[in-house]
């Protein structure tokens, strides 16, 4: 019963964060639901035992990304968008669609997949156990994450410098 | 006990509202936010299905997402800034051409 209750209380904080980052028109409201629904996520991450997740999910997500969100956004001083051409085309066309898409979703989901109930903290996810898996099984993917994180970091670095000091570097090498 | 279903559910509309932003925004930054919901949705499915079969892969999955996405972040974010310099603008109408 806990279960249920934590479950919908956090689950409807979440998709209210969701619909309100599309209602929303100027980014930083946006941005501030997507945080809502990120600390609501690791809530949910929680009830299903995934502690190590939830924790991650706070940091990384909630902490490191929406703060590089947030900065870009004071950086280039966005303000509210105009509404266009483009997105009554896409209201008229994609919003059906996708209301489509996810009945059928909801109605497979809940009526005809044979999923089982969980638990409250169902998933025995101590850390050290997913250590072992990622640094057993998982280690050449972990390896190549971070080549790619490498060349994330230095391709953001080369994209946002000044086109002015990028020359300066190419005349002193 | 909550349906695993119920979580499944949960992350489809977070998957949905992600892809209904990505279609009806016209500020980048709200698109490239509205990128970030749908991998969201996509994680919480991942750790449903981890309970569903017993198995712990879900959740290493789950963290590669988040690097992946963070990876994604912060080169997006810097074509943003890269973009906003030559055009002076944040809504795609306006980004047509690959070339200034």
């Amino acid at each position: 019963m806990l279960h249920l209750i934590l479950f919908s209380v956090f689950g409807l904080v979440c998709v209210a964060g969701a619909v309100n980052l599309v209602l929303q028109r100027h980014p930083i409201n946006s941005a501030l639901s997507l945080v809502v629904v990120m600390g609501s996520l690791a809530v949910e991450y929680l009830l299903l035992g995934a502690e190590f997740v939830a924790a991650v999910q706070v940091i990384v997500y909630a902490g490191a990304i929406m703060v590089l969100f947030v900065f870009v956004i004071m950086l280039l001083n966005a303000g509210e968008e105009e509404h266009s051409e483009g997105s009554r085309v896409a209201w008229l066309l994609g919003v059906p669609g996708l209301l489509a898409f996810l009945v059928m979703i909801c109605w497979v989901l809940l009526i005809h997949a044979n999923i089982r109930e969980a638990p409250l903290g169902a998933l025995p996810g101590h850390p050290s156990e997913i250590a072992q898996l990622l640094f057993h099984e998982f280690l050449l993917p972990f390896e190549v994450t971070s080549v790619l994180v490498l060349i994330a970091i230095m391709g953001a670095v080369v994209l946002a410098a000044k086109p002015e000091s990028v020359q300066a570097t190419k005349k002193e090498s | 006990m909550v349906p695993l279903s119920y979580y499944l559910v949960l992350s489809a509309i977070l998957f949905a509202c992600g892809v209904a932003g990505f279609l009806i925004k016209r500020n980048i930054i709200t698109i490239f936010m509205s990128i970030e919901l749908m991998l969201n949705g996509v994680n919480l499915s991942f750790v449903a299905f981890a309970v569903e079969w017993d198995k712990l892969s879900g959740q290493v999955f789950v963290f590669f997402v988040m690097v992946v996405a963070a990876a994604e972040a912060a080169v997006g974010l810097a074509i943003i800034i890269a973009l906003f310099r030559t055009r002076e603008t944040l809504n795609i109408d306006q980004v047509n051409l690959l070339k200034l």
